[in-house]
């Protein structure tokens, strides 16, 4: 896909954004085929309807008016994955000895953090991350100012630290 | 190699991460049962949302070996965790929006009679 500039997609990019919106609705159709391996009329009508549905949507979130998705993302989200799927573990062995311990070792805090993120795609992304880590919970997000419950105050220096934020914001504009 | 052995060490390795996944969900219902407070019960919830759910689906891939059904175990994992999340998410907002004080500790706590 090609790089658009970050101004609102006006009527010089309905080409492109219809561009986008064949290129993601091919993908849905193989995703389908792959995955049913059905090809009897009535699935595939299911499968022609499901990804109309999820194309509307798409469009009425705005999806195909900048560019979210670039090839070189995907390299970076895979080393992101990892660094994530590390912490996940991390901390879920930590909830788990605090569940299991008898004196129930918690300390809930409340830490409140400005991210350096910008576009909604990234804020998404930090506070999904933030709420899948065991022991930290997203709370609000108002205007790049998330309010993240901690179970620890160790989680609750974690987020502080904000290194998730830096990590997210790399991501995709690095 | 013997390909009798071949499975039975897949299925020993199945087994393994099938019971490390019951053992995470079991913490996750004590959690959720000790916690004192809504917030902190879904502190230990997510436990069962990630670990969980990654172990069981794991080890259910490694029954599935080298085929369409692991792809499609893979799959339910990546929504699982992109879903969950947001679920959780919600769930905590309207609890805030609801006016449920978050800094409630457990003396605090108005439901922790249970």
């Amino acid at each position: 896909m090609s790089r658009a500039s970050d101004s609102p997609a006006d009527s010089q990019s309905a080409g492109t954004r219809l561009s986008r919106v064949i290129v993601l609705g091919v993908l849905l159709a193989a995703a389908w085929l792959l995955w049913s391996g059905y090809f009897k009329p009535l699935i595939l009508m299911f499968g022609a309807f499901s990804c109309a549905i999820v194309l509307i949507t798409a469009y009425r979130m705005h999806l195909f008016d900048s560019d979210v998705f670039e090839l070189r993302f995907i390299s970076r989200l895979f080393r992101f994955w990892a660094w994530l799927g590390n912490e996940v573990v991390r901390s879920s062995l930590e909830v788990t000895r605090i569940v299991l311990n008898p004196k129930l070792p918690i300390k809930p805090t409340v830490v409140e953090i400005d991210s350096h993120c910008e576009h909604p795609v990234d804020l998404t992304i930090l506070g999904n991350s933030i709420t899948l880590t065991p022991g930290t919970l997203t709370l609000s997000i108002d205007n790049r100012r998330f309010t993240v419950h901690a179970l620890t105050e160790n989680g609750a220096r974690d987020i502080a630290g904000g290194e998730m934020d830096r990590r997210v914001r790399a991501l995709r504009s690095g | 190699m013997d390909q009798g052995l071949i499975n039975f060490v897949l299925d020993i390795i199945s087994w393994i991460l099938l019971t490390a996944g019951a053992f995470f969900v079991l913490v996750g219902g004590v959690g959720a049962l000790r916690m004192p407070n809504l917030y902190t019960r879904m502190h230990a919830a997510s436990v069962t949302d990630t670990m969980g759910a990654a172990l069981v689906l794991g080890g259910m891939m490694v029954q599935a070996g080298l085929s369409l059904a692991t792809i499609k175990l893979a799959a339910i994992l990546l929504f699982l965790l992109i879903t969950s999340p947001t679920s959780s998410y919600a769930l905590a907002h309207a609890a805030l929006l609801a006016g449920i004080k978050p800094d409630a500790g457990r003396a605090a706590d108005p439901e922790g009679h249970a």
